[in-house]
């Protein structure tokens, strides 16, 4: 007979262990890190009480990076090795790289499935491999600070992200040894941080200008939901492309030469936002470019001027508000609140433009530099675990519909922009030839009709059709998309219940293969044995199922289950606890599989049981009211 | 381990079977169900419930999403009813209503040239969203009615109703485009 429990009325039997979890801003200029500790919520500094690491990168010969202040510090002195803003490469190919690279200085040489890779003194890295090197700092800081290894982590990534943009991220994040959570949307993780929730239904709208993108996004909310009702944005607009045009104004004053050396460009740059940076508190300032060889020049920039030269831009990121609004289905006036967030938000047009817009002042308090982090810090530390109680909700969306190539280069749309995420939709094919076993299938992203004109996503090739006759076969494949905002595909073909084996071929991205490989090689020897990395895995999972059953039979196997099926419930799990402690990572596979089977009704209607208690807890609230 | 596709969207949130909804109600349920299901609440859980979780939240979006919109619930209940939509062949004899429809659709075509572009677009779109309104009552009887002549008018009337979203959508798409130019 089982150990009778006795807890506490209202308490759940399971310890309440606190697991350290921190929320992580990878930012194109700056990366934060946040945690909640006792309830309260903060960016974590270094050594030096620095909150912001720059998210710079110096690769060197015969020596590790170097990340953050030191790199920058660097910057201007050594710039092709010293890579900043790797956000603005996440995700994207050789073709991409092209038009950015008229801006940036660093040589890229082509790597393997469309990836470019920068070529620096210490050999040869992707964008992937860069933005690990900031992550990594990140995870030692927060480790040092709380004290202890981190369960987990959430990082933001911008809304508009693409499907390719967003897997980067979250293979920086694995290469780096950090366990994602969740990958957060950031204009979501700044209403998190300001807690709109509180105070009632609203609609809010997000307006995030960042570094290197622009993400705008309208959000109704109440009493813990936070629910988007749309997004919109240009992950190729942001405070960079501002600085760019101070730049050039500063050019054309000093009589700067086009061709100047890159030293010379990176001085310039960092002129411009400096002398950008100063207006957001002065109404001129003065600006100091030194370049190699000439004397120094000097010049007036007034703010008026300024805004005269960036207005463009910012009316540019009025367009997607629009987008935003429309889709939503809501107008200017209807937004009650107005978030701002990004660096460059501070700057007083923008500002201006901003409460013009939606005909309300934008809300400021929290620095709009930490408020992403933050944000992520408190679903972090929710998610982990640490808030069982914890009423939030975050329901996001796909901020681009998702299509399929279909005959004539045409682009069949079978996921629409904005739809809530988790999403899925089925598609039925068949085979053209007598015999056929494959198919390719090649997914974009985008809004247009033509697949040229959207982003190529990844083509999935289905292998193990049964083979029939052209046209018979009724070939079911599930396009699902995850609350990170992720696709994976699965295909099964009907008529005969095989399941398809699906080959991914990322346009823009690491095959898993290669990111294993990556993997491998960033460990030590001594935890790199693929097998003894397979047997932790199980294992973990084992505890993971075990412990899972252990708390769900003790609060309803009573209700739930049957004599017969709870019998066969506990053999399976005693096999399972058997050989969790052997050491052949496939017998704990199969024993976890077969502990699913004999648990998968129960499983099913634990789940539907919560969802009608969940409904029906409101009727009881409004019954009990006084 | 299936989902249930044998509950329907109303089912799933406890709602009678009709076309009215009332859509506060939906909403709470919307909510208080997915705070149960959401990956969110599994991202500790054993592989089993992850995937369990996604599948019903993904079902409580797809049925939200159908049920909240009266268009895509109209049809919906058709469906329910044995109704088959042929989205490549629809069609409608209607010539009044195809007049209008091209009518519309110049009307579209010429906003641009026209010297006050806003009002006029203003105009169109008011028309649009009176005609769907108009339909959207004819809907309503007619499913509540349940005879099967009446299912078949709800099909043309759906139908209709889906060209003049489009329509909709387009005169929504040319007003941002009309207020990027002007910026």
């Amino acid at each position: 007979m089982a150990l009778l429990q006795i807890s506490e009325p209202g308490e759940s039997t399971a310890p309440h262990q606190h697991r350290l979890a921190a929320g992580i801003d990878l930012g194109t200029t700056n990366s934060l890190v946040a945690s909640v500790r006792s309830g309260v919520t903060d960016t974590l500094p270094d050594k030096d009480a620095r909150h912001l690491l720059p998210s710079v990168v110096r690769y060197r010969a015969d020596a590790a990076p170097v990340v953050g202040y030191d790199a920058l510090a660097a910057a201007t002195e050594d710039p092709l090795n010293t890579i900043a803003s790797v956000k603005r490469l996440m995700g994207r190919g050789v073709e991409d790289v092209k038009t950015l690279a008229e801006h940036l200085p660093y040589e890229f040489v082509p790597g393997s499935s469309g990836m470019p890779l920068l070529h620096t003194a210490g050999g040869d890295v992707s964008p992937v491999e860069v933005s690990a090197e900031i992550l990594r700092t990140l995870k030692t800081r927060a480790e040092e600070s709380l004290g202890g290894e981190l369960a987990g982590v959430v990082v933001t990534v911008p809304a508009y992200f693409d499907d390719a943009q967003r897997q980067a991220t979250k293979d920086a994040a694995r290469l780096a040894g950090l366990n994602v959570l969740r990958l957060l949307n950031e204009p979501t993780a700044a209403a998190v941080a300001y807690g709109l929730d509180q105070g009632g239904d609203g609609i809010t709208a997000i307006y995030d200008l960042g570094g290197g993108t622009f993400d705008v996004s309208i959000l109704r909310l109440n009493k813990g939901v936070f629910e988007v009702m749309s997004t919109a944005g240009d992950t190729a607009l942001g405070g960079d492309d501002l600085d760019r045009l101070v730049a050039d104004w500063i050019m054309q004053q000093a009589g700067m030469q086009a061709g100047a050396s890159h030293v010379d460009m990176r001085r310039l740059m960092l002129a411009a936002r400096t002398a950008k940076e100063a207006l957001s508190e002065q109404t001129s300032t003065t600006v100091v470019l030194e370049l190699d060889g000439t004397a120094n020049w000097t010049g007036e920039l007034t703010r008026d001027r300024l805004d005269e030269l960036i207005a463009p831009l910012v009316e540019k990121t009025l367009g997607p508000c629009r987008r935003a609004l429309r889709d939503a289905g809501i107008r200017a006036g209807d937004v009650q609140s107005v978030v701002m967030v990004g660096g460059s938000t501070r700057i007083p047009l923008v500002r201006e433009r901003v409460a013009g817009f939606f005909k309300t002042e934008p809300m400021v308090d929290i620095d709009p530099d930490r408020v992403v982090a933050v944000g992520a810090a408190i679903q972090a530390d929710i998610l982990a675990g640490n808030k069982p109680d914890s009423e939030m909700l975050l329901l996001d969306v796909i901020p681009l519909s998702l299509g399929i190539e279909t005959m004539g280069g045409l682009s069949e749309k079978i996921i629409q922009r904005n739809s809530t995420i988790p999403t899925a939709r089925a598609q039925e094919f068949t085979t053209f030839k007598d015999g056929q076993t494959a198919m390719s299938l090649h997914v974009v992203q985008g809004e247009r009709e033509l697949v040229d004109d959207c982003r190529s996503l990844a083509r999935f090739e289905l292998r193990g059709i049964p083979p029939m006759v052209a046209g018979a076969a009724r070939i079911k494949v599930t396009f699902q998309v995850d609350a990170d905002g992720l696709l994976s595909v699965t295909a099964e073909e009907q008529t005969q219940g095989v399941t398809s084996g699906i080959d991914v071929k990322p346009s823009y991205g690491l095959s898993d293969n290669e990111i294993e490989t990556m993997l491998r090689d960033s460990m030590d020897s001594a935890a790199g044995d693929r097998d003894l990395r397979r047997l932790r895995e199980e294992q973990v999972e084992a505890d993971r199922v075990l412990e899972a059953l252990h708390s769900a039979l003790a609060s309803d196997a009573d209700e739930l289950l049957g004599d017969a099926e709870r019998k066969s419930i506990d053999a399976a799990a005693q096999a399972l606890a058997a050989v969790r402690r052997g050491d052949d990572y496939r017998e704990i596979k199969r024993a976890i599989a077969a502990v699913e089977q004999a648990s998968s009704g129960y499983v099913e209607r634990r789940m539907n049981s919560s969802i009608r208690s969940a409904m029906a807890g409101h009727k009881v609230d409004e019954f009990n009211a006084p | 381990m299936a989902a249930d596709h044998s509950t329907t969207h109303f089912q799933r949130f406890d709602l009678p079977q009709s076309f009215d909804v009332d859509a506060a109600l939906l909403d709470e349920r919307y909510r208080d169900s997915q705070r149960a299901v959401h990956p969110d609440r599994f991202v500790n859980a054993s592989d089993q419930e992850r995937r369990l979780s996604m599948q019903q939240a993904t079902l409580l979006n797809e049925g939200y999403r159908i049920l909240k919109d009266p268009l895509r619930r109209g049809r919906y209940l058709l469906e329910l009813q044995g109704y088959r939509f042929d989205d490549e062949h629809h069609t409608t004899s209607d010539t009044a209503f195809l007049m209008e429809q091209m009518e519309l659709r110049e009307a579209l075509g010429e906003v641009r040239e026209a010297d006050d572009a806003f009002a006029v677009l203003g105009e169109i779109m008011e028309r649009i969203d009176g005609d769907l309104d108009q339909l959207l009552g004819e809907l309503r009887q007619q499913l509540d009615s349940g005879a099967a002549a009446d299912l078949q008018q709800a099909a043309d009337c759906l139908t209709r109703m889906q060209f003049f979203r489009k329509l909709q959508d387009e005169a929504m798409e040319l007003e941002v485009e009309l207020e990027d130019e002007l910026a």
